[in-house]
């Protein structure tokens, strides 16, 4: 079983220390790609962290059975058996889900988030350690996207949660978040320089953060490479 | 042989094998769940399109199985299509009442918008709606329904009103609304739906002859 420090230090590194999207720079194609509003992050967050914890709980269930020379080729095979089989049964049974999450199936496959999780962590590890490195990793990672996707749209087209009516029904169009009034748009923010600026940003912020709580700690800075 | 070889080989072997079992194991859950899966799957895709084609025809103009009714048509530069597009024709009866076409604007901003129109059998747009487009996000993209009504002015109108010249956007002279600072979408829009009712106004005859078997290739 799984004490509280580990399963606090799983969640520590997901989301801060080892964080994807702004330590790991992993998955970044996806990540700068669909980040253009919240929902659409959102959405691309929570699909990938539903494939990473069954490819991490999967991978680590059957780690045994796998030679260390092929373990890449049959991380490979079960990821994208499993991300396949997903995408079959969400298009199959929660169609509606499927229409707005679908199209980012296909590209959490080649995110090598997934595959990087399995093989650095998944195939040492219980799966239940496993499973959870994998939902926080993944929580961290869609923490980012979320904030990636409400710098832009906020800035792009001065709104927050656009395109909510997608996910959750026409009734929720009302909960469109008007911020700016009458505001002309940016579209640097939404166009592909805009995630890179922001993404930047937020590393900066990320980097900044983590060294001062080293000088806090009287820990010595790490140096930037 | 060396023992070293002899050991290596088996090695190779025993790690090939498992690679394989892995790669049946993988083909059996796939084809399961495709098997599982394939006819619910089939089924939605075709509501979803009876629903695209429910948005660009009134349902109350036909009674035939609208789905049923697809045919190929061959590349057409009226329709912008370099390959074979669809066309459905309802009908009420025995006679036709409208068509819904596929047609490209290969002229956008961002490369070719795909489209479907409704066309009546008087030659008047029923519906269109983007089905694909590369346009600016938040610029361009007010051509989807669900972004912007601007898509519905073009139902009721046909090649006699507006006048042929009138086929163009306002800031060229012509009667279709555009907004500032994206003009070149709309237009490639209005050339498109233009150019689908020059193609249903030539074929128009052998579209609407009653037996469409024999119909002569267009």
């Amino acid at each position: 079983m799984m004490t509280m420090d580990e399963f606090r230090s799983l969640f520590h590194n997901g989301l801060s220390k080892q964080n994807a999207g702004l330590v790991q720079l992993l998955g970044l194609c996806p990540l700068l790609a669909i980040s253009n509003t919240v929902v659409n992050a959102l959405s691309l967050g929570l699909a990938t962290m539903l494939v990473m914890a069954s490819a991490s709980g999967a991978v680590s269930g059957l780690r045994h059975f796998v030679p260390h020379e092929i373990r890449i080729p049959v991380f490979v095979l079960i990821i994208a058996a499993l991300v396949t089989v997903i995408d079959l049964m969400m298009n199959a049974f929660v169609y509606p889900l499927y229409l707005v999450l679908g199209i980012f199936i296909p590209l959490i496959t080649t995110n090598c988030i997934v595959l990087a999780r399995a093989d650095a962590f998944a195939s040492k590890n219980h799966p239940l350690h496993s499973v959870v490195d994998a939902v926080a990793m993944g929580l961290g990672l869609t923490t980012v996207l979320v904030v990636l996707g409400g710098m832009r749209e906020l800035a792009g087209q001065g709104t927050l949660f656009s395109g909510i009516e997608l996910v959750f029904g026409e009734e929720a169009r009302q909960f469109v978040l008007h911020v700016l009034p009458n505001y002309q748009g940016f579209l640097l923010a939404i166009l592909p320089p805009g995630a890179f600026i922001a993404l930047g940003l937020l590393i900066a912020a990320h980097n900044w953060r983590l060294a001062r709580a080293a000088q806090k700690g009287r820990v010595p800075v790490p140096v930037a490479a | 042989m060396n023992p070293l070889i002899k050991a290596a080989s088996r090695n190779a072997l025993r790690t090939g094998v498992i690679l394989f079992a892995f790669a049946v194991v993988a083909t059996a859950l796939l084809t399961s769940t495709f098997n599982l899966t394939h006819s619910t799957i089939e089924k939605s895709q075709q509501a979803r399109k009876m629903a695209l084609l429910d948005q660009v025809l009134p349902p109350t103009l036909y009674d035939n199985d609208l789905l049923e009714s697809r045919q190929s048509v061959p590349p057409d530069d009226l329709l912008g299509s370099s390959q074979s597009t669809s066309m459905w024709i309802a009908r009420r009866g025995a006679s036709v009442t409208a068509v819904v076409l596929e047609a490209n604007a290969p002229d956008g901003y961002g490369g070719a918008i795909q489209m479907v129109i409704g066309i009546d059998v008087e030659g008047s747009v029923t519906g269109v709606r983007v089905t694909g487009h590369r346009e600016t996000p938040g610029l361009g993209d007010y051509i989807e329904r669900s972004k912007s009504p601007w898509i519905e002015q073009f139902v009721g109108k046909s090649l006699i009103a507006p006048q042929p010249k009138h086929w163009k956007v306002v800031k060229d002279g012509g009667q279709f609304d555009a907004r500032a600072g994206a003009t070149i979408t709309p237009r490639a829009v209005v050339k498109a739906v233009r150019s689908a009712l020059d193609y249903f106004a030539r074929h128009r005859a052998a579209i609407v002859a009653p037996r469409p078997d024999e119909e002569k290739k267009a």
